[in-house]
């Protein structure tokens, strides 16, 4: 028989949740100025609203709603439709774990059981400290480079439970880490947010251009002397 | 055998910069594309035989020759070209190397594209959880704009937030404007009542970034490569178990054994078990389909599809019913919810699946798990539902024995392994599956 695990959480500690402020307003509005229409702007201002306070609050929906005459109840349907919108705070590392059937296979299993055992944490929730949040994750399209672990939405490729465990470590113990394909050190999950929200963070140009499996084909096809037919004018 | 064009400047460091991007003559296509009347391109993609990389394979020029031009009636409505970079599909990870190598390629198709249908306001919807994508695509739009290249045309980069079914294109659009991601009853079709009900052109990042090269190379150039229906060239995705999973960019048309032997093959002392060929929702495929071209046509006779030539290998160590639930599960996981066959069916395969792994599903099990697939198949609104069954279908039903509308297991797939499964659950050691497993053994065993 199926049976039920109730997530009984204590409520969010909103008394340490910095609070939503003028300017977060005036940067909804920035985003809102992006789009023809104005509800457009609703996912990247519950990005943004992630970005300040870590999850998307009772005042995030309220900001949302009074910023685009919605109510409450249209902002909370759409803030609760999507995996990313997190109903209570994420860690400052949040770190996905792929499970689904291709990393899963090449190890993705044992590596969220290898995080689940020396964290003691499990999927959606989030470590005492504020730290360090567990997720198992959907195919996050780096299936050359499985299996993959993201943290806060960074690729960590090629990954094995050790490897994976002394990450999480690394991150805990605010030592340096840097992406496999991504900028040159680790964002927060409130840094990433805001990128999601529009807000650039300088970092694009860091960071490798492609992964070694991003390169096989072009590799193999240099070596071999392979190239596409001429442009008509290269003749 | 490989045709670089998209992937041609990965190899520089600086590859995703504007800088980077002119050296392969990055922007040159966009010059020539300017002197063009815009019908001219649409006509000139529509006789290059480009079709819709993003799986489903519609021609692309006939795509944007429905937008309808004019100052009457839908035609007077802004128009609006919208990139669907929301890449999803299970083990489909093309468009996410591409963007991030190569930003440009994308922005440079969607200024001509744009310029073609008269569009003056485009959206690149990129899925969420790719952040470095996100930063190198923000970086390019503003590259262009400074450089002058974007004219008039608004470029916004937007971020969706987790939702597989946002890469259905009606889905997609209600994403946009705000609402959660649900697809759209179709007629009518984003061609006349899409973004904001106006005149909208959804494609594929692929698609779209394979414009440049059209307009430079010509549709001669383009419809050279690849096979009478399936033309041009494109990037396949090779992943799992073996030796040198990554990008490989040719003609369509190459088959998997041709792309097995030139990259190494399955890892050492293994051989492919089952394969599918564009993402989990093309029927899988076997060892015995190697040789099917991968086009279009080729995969649909093998009783498959293209997809997103998501080229994900499995050896002999793997559990097809593991395989198969968690793709099921991941259906489940992803169904919005609006149409009840997927939303309730996927949730019931997800149980008699895991009552299978765990060895307490019997016979009559099967058939329910495959009558449930009938009543989701053909039965939903968009092709979520179908595809959540054809991991099932396929791994208990051979194309051949499919056509003859039994709908039971058939002996040419893996009836006998969910047997196995009966007695006492999994018989499979999943670690042997593990990309470490070979190195702890010393032994392909």
């Amino acid at each position: 028989m199926a049976s039920v695990e109730l997530d009984l959480q204590p409520p969010v500690d909103r008394s340490t949740v910095p609070p939503l402020t003028d300017t977060t307003r005036a940067e909804a509005r920035e985003i809102i100025a992006r789009y023809p229409k104005a509800r457009s702007a609703l996912l990247p201002m519950l990005h943004l609203c992630q970005s300040v306070q870590g999850y998307v609050s009772p005042d995030g929906i309220a900001l949302c709603s009074e910023e685009l005459g919605l109510t409450k109840a249209e902002v909370g349907a759409v803030a609760t439709f999507y995996t990313m919108y997190r109903r209570r705070p994420a860690g400052t590392y949040h770190v996905g774990v792929c499970t689904n059937t291709l990393c899963a296979v090449l190890g993705g299993d044992e590596i969220l059981a290898a995080l689940e055992e020396s964290t003691g944490l499990h999927h959606d929730q989030t470590s005492a400290d504020g730290m360090i949040s567990l997720e198992h994750i959907e195919c996050n399209a780096a299936c050359d480079y499985a299996p993959v672990v993201m943290v806060n939405w960074e690729f960590h490729d090629d990954q094995t439970p050790q490897s994976a465990v002394a990450l999480v470590e690394r991150l805990r113990a605010g030592e340096p880490v840097a992406p496999t394909r991504g900028p040159n050190r680790q964002c927060t999950f409130k840094e990433m947010s805001r990128v999601l929200a529009g807000f650039p963070d300088g970092l694009a140009t860091e960071g490798v251009q492609a992964g070694p499996a991003t390169l096989a084909g072009f590799e193999l096809a240099q070596e071999r002397g392979e190239t596409a037919p001429r442009y008509p004018d290269e003749e | 055998m490989f045709t670089p064009v998209l992937s041609r400047n990965w190899g520089d460091a600086d590859s995703f910069t504007l800088a980077g991007y002119r050296r392969h003559r990055g922007y040159q296509a966009l010059t020539k594309a300017m002197s063009m009347q815009p019908d001219a391109l649409i006509a000139l993609v529509k006789e290059s035989g480009l079709r819709g990389r993003g799986g489903a394979g519609f021609p692309t020029g006939m795509k944007w020759g429905f937008i309808p031009q004019g100052t009457e009636g839908q035609a007077a409505k802004p128009h609006y070209l919208v990139v669907n970079a929301d890449e999803s599909e299970p083990g489909t990870c093309k468009d996410t190397p591409l963007m991030m190598a190569n930003p440009h390629v994308l922005i440079e198709g969607v200024i001509i594209a744009s310029y073609a249908i008269r569009a003056t306001y485009a959206f690149i919807y990129i899925r969420g959880e790719e952040l470095h994508v996100l930063r190198r695509l923000q970086h390019a739009v503003a590259e262009a704009k400074q450089a002058g290249l974007l004219g008039e045309l608004e470029i916004v980069v937007h971020a969706g937030a987790g939702a597989y079914i946002c890469g259905e294109e009606t889905a997609l659009l209600d994403s946009l404007e705000g609402y959660r991601g649900q697809p759209r009853l179709r007629p009518p079709f984003p061609a006349t009542h899409g973004l904001y009900a106006s005149p909208t052109v959804v494609n594929n990042v692929e698609s779209i970034a394979s414009v440049p090269s059209i307009v430079l190379g010509g549709a001669a150039w383009f419809s050279g490569m690849g096979t009478e229906k399936s033309k041009g060239y494109t990037l396949y995705s090779l992943s799992g178990h073996v030796k040198r999973p990554g990008q490989y960019e040719g003609p369509l048309g190459l088959t998997l054994r041709q792309l097995l032997d030139i990259s190494g093959g399955m890892r050492e002392g293994h051989e492919l078990k089952f394969w599918t060929p564009g993402g989990s929702s093309t029927p899988l495929l076997t060892a015995e389909d190697l040789d099917v071209p991968l086009d279009y046509e080729g995969v649909a006779a093998a009783g498959s599809m293209l997809g997103t030539k998501a080229l994900q290998c499995f050896d002999e160590t793997t559990c097809v019913v593991r395989s198969v639930l968690r793709w099921t599960e991941f259906y489940a996981h992803e169904s919005c919810g609006k149409c009840t066959p997927c939303r309730e069916g996927t949730y019931w395969m997800v149980q008699i699946l895991k009552r299978l792994e765990a060895g307490q599903a019997d016979e009559g099990d099967l058939a329910t798990l495959l009558d449930t697939c009938d009543n989701i198949f053909g039965r939903s609104f968009c092709a979520l539902g179908d595809g959540a069954t054809s991991p099932i279908v396929s791994a208990l039903i051979c194309s051949a024995c499919a056509k003859k509308d039994t709908f039971t297991p058939c002996p040419h797939r893996f009836r006998e392994e969910f047997m196995a499964h009966l007695p006492n659950g999994c018989p499979f050691d999943a670690r042997r599956s593990t990309v470490w497993a070979d190195s702890l053994t010393g032994a392909g065993a």
